[in-house]
């Protein structure tokens, strides 16, 4: 299989921020560069911004507490928002979601902009509501995360462990966007990573052009609950 | 096979400033003030109450079903669970617990979730965000569809396996079993009686949840 056109690059260091409206059928691949990356992400139907990520939705849909290729992320109007169509790591998490100033403050301690210029420490809700807030978003618009590249394994009293090693230098997810989708993703640390120190590791974001799904698209079919989302996500562009 | 504990309540209903009952497919939105204790009782076992928080004086600080679980580290909500709300606060701690084991990542019904999960033409059956669309809209002050978010499920039982899958068990719960949580700020409870009938979340059976709040 030939590799699709890249339409631009980006280099997002760890910590940082980043919004942008994928346009329908382009693939946003995420690329983990160091190991060890964690990609927080949250998205939008970004023509009716009230159409958006559903996990609860998503998981029992499929059956799943991780993501891998195959899944598609579903909105709360039962439509496709994205689609994962590669995936080398195999696992990421949608149960921690993000740590906040507070958090940030307790594990690494205080390191603010006049002291250290950009090599401050961010946090994962206050990056949200930054891009959040570039689209007439804001709190109330809040949903449930995706870690992409993080793993937790819970046991049978349902205690989550962080599991080390989850993703290595160069392992990559492809998202498909399955309408015009606005994302917001930050790349703080996992709020459960054990890590002492703040250490966020950087992406890198490629913007694919790539064909509409087939009808034997892997993600189409990889469940028929996913068929049925395809459907009335093209229901919605009739 | 995992342990669950039982935790009883002290209070007895008689004392109790409020005693109702939510038939299944209905909802009920009401403040419930800093140092009360609210007592949601599965009367007649297995039934789903999907239920949201908020702070009284901000509904944009609301329960928060990532935070929680991140907070204690664990996914199921029992006696000692702080709820958190999407701002860090603590909204509710859950004090007594004769079920054991309730669920947040199950999410509530929805008409669209319904076509997604089992087919194209159960849009028309009831659902629970239509209850809770319909509490917040009527609750006025600005609330909206954006109010609605991941909920809490009183009484059911979603287990995670090792592989990272997700399991719609058999309830834990029977009749006359409750949990009970004590609001440690100002807090507004929004809850949908579940009507699902495409699953067995309520045993193919809604029935109804009797609701107490005590000073």
């Amino acid at each position: 299989m030939s590799e699709p056109p890249i339409l631009f690059e980006e280099h997002l260091p760890g910590g940082g921020l980043w919004s942008w409206v994928l346009r329908r059928h382009t693939t946003l691949r995420l690329t983990d560069l160091e190991g060890g990356a964690n990609v927080g992400l949250m998205a939008y139907n970004a023509d009716e911004p009230l159409d958006r990520l559903n996990l609860p939705d998503t998981l029992k849909a499929q059956y799943t507490a991780k993501f891998t290729r195959g899944h598609v992320l579903m909105s709360d109007m039962g439509r496709a928002l994205l689609s994962i169509t590669a995936d080398t790591c195999g696992w990421h998490d949608p149960l921690g979601g993000h740590g906040n100033a507070a958090l940030v403050r307790a594990k690494y301690g205080e390191r603010n902009y006049q002291q250290a210029r950009n090599d401050w420490y961010r946090n994962a809700h206050d990056n949200f509501l930054v891009e959040l807030g570039k689209h007439g978003l804001g709190a109330r618009d809040l949903v449930a995360n995706v870690n992409f590249f993080s793993r937790l394994d819970a046991d049978e009293e349902g205690r989550l462990t962080f599991h080390l090693g989850n993703s290595k230098a160069g392992d990559f997810i492809d998202l498909r966007a399955e309408m015009n989708v606005l994302v917001v993703l930050n790349t703080c640390q996992h709020p459960l990573d054990p890590k002492p120190s703040y250490e966020p590791k950087p992406v890198k974001l490629t913007l694919l052009k790539t064909p509409s799904p087939a009808p034997d698209d892997f993600c189409r079919n990889f469940r028929g609950e996913n068929h049925r989302c395809f459907e009335l996500t093209e229901r919605y562009f009739a | 096979m995992s342990t669950l504990i039982y935790t009883e309540s002290p209070l007895v209903p008689a004392d109790a400033i409020h005693d109702f009952t939510l038939p299944a497919g209905e909802g009920w939105m009401h403040e419930i003030k800093r140092g009360q204790t609210l007592r949601i009782v599965d009367l007649e076992g297995n039934q789903a109450a999907d239920t949201l928080f908020y702070n009284a004086h901000d509904m944009s600080d609301r329960y928060s079903a990532q935070d929680t679980i991140r907070a204690q580290g664990a996914i199921y909500l029992t006696t000692g669970t702080k709820l958190m709300s999407s701002e860090g606060n603590v909204l509710l701690t859950i004090t007594a617990d004769t079920c054991g084991r309730h669920d947040t990542l199950g999410g509530a019904c929805a008409t669209e979730s319904n076509q997604v999960r089992y087919a194209l033409d159960k849009r028309w059956m009831h659902a629970c965000r239509d209850t809770f669309t319909l509490q917040v809209l009527r609750w006025g002050r600005g609330a909206s569809k954006a109010d609605i978010t991941h909920n809490i499920n009183f009484f059911m039982n979603v287990p995670v396996t090792p592989e990272g899958g997700l399991r719609f068990a058999d309830g834990v719960s029977a009749g006359g079993r409750y949990v009970e949580m004590r609001a440690e700020m100002d807090v507004i409870a929004l809850i949908s009686n579940c009507p699902q009938l495409n699953n067995p979340c309520n045993a193919y059976n809604p029935t109804p949840v009797r609701l107490l709040i005590w000073n």
